[in-house]
């Protein structure tokens, strides 16, 4: 089996993405095997900031877990909280036999040429479990630290078992303006009755290109919230993250909080297959460029039983005539009895709404940022009430910090 | 308070305000009225400064400061504040945002600022994106909310009264005149309001010193509010401007 995987992951090793354009690895490759030969070195008061501007706390006040792995190597793994796993991907996979069956299970191995990467030339990642009736209230935190001239390829695997409930908050940051390369291949698992909400920040730099690969199955009665905020430079991003309600009432939530300045490119997705009776999905971004910034905005929502429900929103706000921003909603009823629909909204900052604050004493910046923050900040759905302002702070402090 | 000097603006090349006189005194409430057209809305937002209006010749002063070249943020934080007709929906930026922004401006103390917001029955709307599916008579307390609070020593009032049911109008006009200390002798007076109004509704609520109306971009003919608005009522501007010229 295993055996097997490596096999089609060597195939694909030089099959491009269809999506975001292509990047040249091997330099990054050649640079991650020099790495792996000399020990890692960690302090984690020096990469305190880095770890703060993602939402992790280094001393993990209110959390259940946390998993910290810097470049190729992971510094901090612990659960706290009883019905709660917390380990790299790598020693999990040793510890349970039963895993294989959860690996490419929700993303193809041999998609593109970084998940092969991912599996042939794997760093970790994360595995996080929350046992059958766990309800892991306080949140999991993780952080992928980048701090070197290098690919970080992870695979990461959560699952929540049958009943249970699982927070994560997870943060990508790199710390140094080094050239790098982020692979990261997330595998969800909500089973029957179960929920995970997952917010992740990314904090990258101008010369890092990042490729994250994920694949969410969901459960009958399962839920699955993601609530993802980049609002930080990034060379060039492309995700394109897929849910799949297979059991009855499955729901997915996607909200996405986009920020794109300097040059950064964006391409940024989300999809959701509703397969069984009376899945459900929502799909919700914004998207602000400025600069000479891009974005491209996808979602895609995907009828393929009876009684399904999916709505997509995409609002985007253009800060700049050198910046660009597309909009590219899909819908694709392939059941009868399905209820599709989208709404999509591309503009410039009315200056009616900039005249209208400065009537109230804001000047003109002060009400032209008024209205990016505002325009950026989304209602947080799904977690308990204090996890939620908690997060709701959190984007704005990463918002204020971008603008 | 407020003194306008002979002022011309155009609007995209198109003369709209001719030669406009008017002064306002301290403590004074005017009321403005004219047809649709005649450039009640444009005097006022001239009066704020805001850019799309030109001003072609002509001053405005501010408690004797020439604000003619200030921009429109400059005038309010001097003192001017507005209710304005139609304001933009703006997503995502809380009514108790804006609210916020304007009491700290007005230095209006928080808990005074609670008390009108329930007075205003504003209470479930803090929380909501400001003027976002808001009703007519919802904008109007909002905008009412919002300038109160910030406390302006001129506060000019572009229709409060229109596409408001009675009740409604009736509130707005008790904290007008609370706002503008109709309850006081007119010498212990000190905060002085531009009314425009269509309806004259609110004249039922809040009592005015003196009436002006508008025709074709000037001031055309000024008086006590009573006399102007019932020969308006009985026999339109045109006969009403007849009436002041005799």
């Amino acid at each position: 089996m295993s055996e097997e995987l490596k096999k089609r992951a060597r195939k694909a090793l030089n099959k491009p993405p269809t999506l975001g354009g292509d990047v040249d690895v091997s330099e990054y490759v050649e640079r991650l095997r020099k790495m792996k030969e000399v020990p890692p070195e960690f302090d984690a008061a020096v990469y305190q900031n880095a770890l703060l501007s993602v939402g992790v706390d280094p001393e993990a006040k209110e959390r259940s877990g946390t998993f910290i792995q810097c470049d190729h190597a992971v510094v901090a793994a612990q659960a706290a909280q009883e019905g709660l796993e917390v380990m790299s991907s790598v020693e999990a996979l040793e510890k349970y036999e039963w895993l294989k069956d959860y690996w490419w299970r929700a993303v193809p191995v041999d998609l593109d040429k970084f998940t092969a990467l991912a599996e042939v030339e794997q760093t970790h990642g994360y595995f996080i479990r929350a046992k059958p009736r766990a309800k892991i209230i306080m949140p999991v935190q993780s952080c992928l630290l980048i701090t070197k001239a290098v690919a970080q390829n992870v695979h990461n695997i959560i699952i929540a078992e049958e009943d249970s409930e699982l927070h994560i908050i997870t943060g990508c940051v790199a710390a140094h303006a080094a050239d790098a390369l982020h692979v990261g291949v997330s595998e969800f698992y909500v089973k029957k009755n179960a929920k995970i909400t997952f917010t992740m920040v990314h904090n990258w730099t101008s010369s890092v290109e990042v490729r994250p690969r994920t694949g969410i199955v969901i459960e009958e009665n399962g839920t699955f919230i993601s609530n993802y905020i980049c609002m930080s430079p990034v060379k060039n991003l492309q995700t394109y993250p897929t849910a799949h309600c297979v059991g009855k009432d499955a729901s997915a939530t996607f909200q996405s909080i986009l920020y794109a300045k300097g040059d950064s490119k964006m391409d940024v997705g989300s999809r959701a297959v509703l397969a069984a009776k009376g899945a459900k999905a929502e799909i919700i971004s914004r998207a602000a460029a400025t600069d000479k910034a891009s974005i491209v905005a996808r979602g895609d929502l995907r009828g393929e039983a009876h009684g399904v429900k999916g709505h997509l929103e995409c609002r985007g706000l253009l800060l700049s005539d050198a910046a660009s921003i597309a909009s590219i909603p899909e819908l694709n009823a392939r059941a009868h009895d399905v209820e599709l629909s989208h709404e999509a909204a591309v503009g410039k900052i009315a200056e009616e709404e900039i005249r209208y604050l400065m009537a109230r004493g804001l000047s003109e910046e002060e009400a032209t940022s008024l209205i990016i923050k505002g325009f950026l900040s989304l209602d947080i759905k799904g977690l308990p009430p204090q996890l939620a302002d908690a997060t709701k702070r959190m984007i704005q402090l990463v918002a204020e910090q971008a603008l | 308070m407020l003194e306008i000097k002979d002022l011309t603006v155009e609007v995209g090349e198109k003369t709209i305000l001719r030669s406009l006189n008017l002064h306002i005194g301290a403590g004074e409430v005017h009321v403005l009225f004219g047809p649709n057209g005649s450039g009640k809305t444009t005097l006022l937002l001239t009066i704020l400064g805001f850019p799309e209006f030109v001003v072609k010749s002509g001053r405005i002063l501010f408690k004797g400061e020439d604000i003619t070249e200030l921009p429109t943020h400059e005038r309010v934080r001097r003192g001017i504040g507005v209710l304005f007709q139609r304001p933009p929906a703006i997503r995502g930026v809380r009514l108790s945002d804006v609210v916020n922004i304007c009491r700290e401006q007005g230095g209006i103390p928080e808990d005074e600022a609670t008390k009108l917001v329930e007075l205003l029955k504003l209470s479930e709307f803090m929380r909501r994106d400001v003027n976002l599916g808001f009703s007519g008579g919802e904008v109007k307390r909002s905008e009412l909310l919002q300038v109160v609070v910030q406390n302006p020593e001129l506060v000019l009032l572009d229709e409060p009264d229109s596409g408001v049911d009675v009740e409604n109008v009736e509130l707005i006009g008790k904290v007008l005149n609370e706002f503008l200390e109709r309850g006081k002798r007119p010498s212990e007076r000190r905060r002085a309001a531009l009314v425009i109004t269509h309806s004259g509704f609110i004249l039922n609520y809040v009592r005015t010193d003196r009436a002006h109306v508008m025709l074709d971009g000037t001031i055309a003919c000024s008086g006590t509010p009573d006399e102007i608005f019932k020969h308006i009522m009985s026999e339109g501007y045109g006969a009403c401007i007849e009436h002041c010229r005799d």
